[in-house]
């Protein structure tokens, strides 16, 4: 497989995706929202003095709540990129040529992949930065210290994360192949988020804990679905079942 | 260039393409006629190592279809126009072919020379930074085929280029593939268009599932429906006339108006008995001719066959 063939996919496809609006919204609309909901939440519980929830004791448990929501957004997003770099060549009906070309199927397949995994990236890495700092920010006062950058949020950027896109993005492939326009692909992609949500509920009911440990754990668990969608991935990718199976 | 020995394709219980056997000889415009559902679509993407056979073998260039090392230097050197043109909406004109340029490796120079040499065959250069989605069906297809040109291919298969086309559309395209024959380009030509196909091939193959004939456009004609010879009378073909010729041993006889119709094999022998008949019975003959079948007469009785 040649990297350098796959770039080329992923190049032609960050030029399409800045022409088209929805693949935009997609990458701004959830990170926006978890850099600054978060961070103004917090603000608005610290100002009406719901010691409660912002007392000392309670709120590193928040934040790490708060912070999964990175990764929930992180395997969100690429939902909207990649159904758009799969569905849309579906609709616009130019894979079959792009099929007749001396690529393989894993070099296409990893250009596709690479298209909707780098701006994800580069979104959630920004969300992320801007989420800590106004979280640090609003909640010195409060701590006494700055509670970002730490070891899980670290483990949860560099680890996890990764991980849950690659996820998302695989389990986007496999429904493009089975739907017919974009939106389809969106609404069946949304099933991805539910382990997550899941994890999540887990981690508020005290049943698993987000640690470091907690998340790696995740990660490898995550990393498992991941690599069992990229077996269903590969052999849905496959140019015969393109040409002749995929609706 | 291309050859198939008994190449099949099944889906499931359904046979699109039975044991193919045919021959496209280096720098040839091969015709590959069919009605829609013949198979010709398929065979193509097998011959583009873009589906499996089933059974039976062909090569494109030498290179073997089914082989997995083979496949990619098959793709490496031909050039496909699919039915549907596929191009990317959201890129110009200029990016759809530089996309492929860089993936069939060519320089930044070669890519440079050939997208505004083609683009400027087709009549495509000034609209080479315009988005291909706000484009025509007919630009859209000019640029289809530049983009299966861009890496100057030895082979090039035309899924039906004028299809949907306008009549100013489709000489474009005709006139440029004309140009490409004379660039001793081999083209496979997937087409229902009869009269393109006796314009521009050089060979033709009539298919419907499996092959029916095979051979130069004039020899088809010749070979499979033959010659007919048209009498015209002075008068409506009557009752009389008719029965009179019925009685020769004559093969598809038919009427129409004042006009007499029917299969002649050799005109000398077979036409004078005929003006005997038609005058003794009373018929005026004002004229006689004997006329080739056309390529449709052909096609249409292989194809129902």
């Amino acid at each position: 497989m040649r990297l350098s063939k796959a770039w080329i996919i992923a190049a032609r496809d960050f030029k399409i995706f800045r022409r088209v609006k929805n693949v935009w919204y997609s990458i701004i609309i959830f990170p926006v929202v978890i850099s600054v909901l978060f961070p103004a939440i917090l603000e608005y519980l610290a100002i009406r003095g719901s010691h409660g929830l912002a007392a000392p004791s309670v709120l590193p448990n928040l934040l790490t709540s708060f912070s999964f929501f990175l990764v929930i957004g992180a395997a969100y997003v690429p939902l909207g990129i990649a159904s758009y770099s799969i569905v849309g060549e579906k609709v616009e009906k130019s894979l079959e040529p792009l099929l007749a070309t001396p690529l393989t199927d894993a070099e296409i397949l990893l250009g596709k992949a690479i298209s909707a995994i780098i701006p994800t990236l580069v979104a959630m890495y920004a969300a992320a930065a801007v989420f800590m700092v106004g979280i640090d920010e609003v909640t010195f006062s409060t701590l006494g210290y700055y509670y970002f950058p730490n070891w899980n949020i670290a483990t949860l950027l560099l680890v996890l994360m990764p991980v849950a896109i690659v996820m998302s993005v695989l389990f986007s492939v496999i429904v493009s192949s089975r739907v017919n326009d974009v939106r389809s692909a969106n609404s069946f992609g949304i099933f991805i988020l539910f382990p997550l949500l899941g994890i999540y509920l887990l981690s508020e009911t005290s049943i698993i804990t987000l640690d470091v440990n907690g998340l790696l754990i995740i990660s490898g668990v995550l990393l498992a679905v991941a690599v069992a969608l990229f077996f269903v991935s590969t052999k849905t990718f496959r140019r015969e079942e393109i040409l002749t199976k995929w609706k | 260039m291309i050859d198939t020995d008994n190449l099949t394709k099944k889906f499931g219980d359904l046979t699109a393409v039975e044991n193919l056997t045919l021959h496209v000889d280096d720098g040839e415009v091969f015709g590959f006629l069919g009605p829609n559902g013949a198979g010709k679509t398929t065979t193509v993407r097998m011959l583009c190592c873009l589906i499996s056979k089933t059974s039976g073998n062909a090569t494109v260039g030498g290179y073997q279809i089914g082989s997995k090392e083979d496949s990619l230097k098959i793709r490496k050197i031909i050039g496909l126009v699919p039915d549907n043109v596929g191009l990317s909406e959201n890129l110009t004109a200029y990016d759809n072919l530089d996309f492929y340029g860089k993936i069939y490796d060519c320089t930044t120079a070669q890519r440079k020379e050939n997208i505004q040499r083609f683009l400027d065959m087709l009549g495509l250069w000034d609209k080479r930074n315009v988005l291909a989605g706000t484009f025509s069906k007919g630009m859209k297809q000019k640029l289809a085929i530049a983009r299966a040109l861009i890496h100057e291919p030895q082979v090039i298969f035309m899924d039906e280029p004028t299809a949907n086309l306008d009549p100013e559309a489709s000489k474009t395209v005709r006139d440029f593939i004309l140009q490409l024959k004379k660039e001793k380009k081999t083209i496979f030509l997937n087409t229902h268009n009869l009269d393109e196909a006796q314009r521009i091939c050089d060979k033709v193959a009539i298919m419907n599932t499996s092959l029916r004939a095979t051979g130069t456009p004039q020899e088809l004609e010749r070979s499979v429906s033959g010659r007919k010879t048209v009498v015209g009378l002075e008068q409506q073909v009557n009752d009389v006339v008719l029965r009179a010729l019925k009685k020769l041993p004559l093969k598809n006889l038919s009427s129409e108006g004042n006009t007499i119709t029917f299969d002649v094999e050799d005109p000398d022998k077979e036409n004078s008995p005929v003006v005997e008949a038609i005058v003794q019975a009373g018929g005026h003959v004002r004229s006689i001719n004997v006329v080739g079948s056309t390529l449709e007469d052909t096609y249409l009785k292989l194809v129902r066959k």
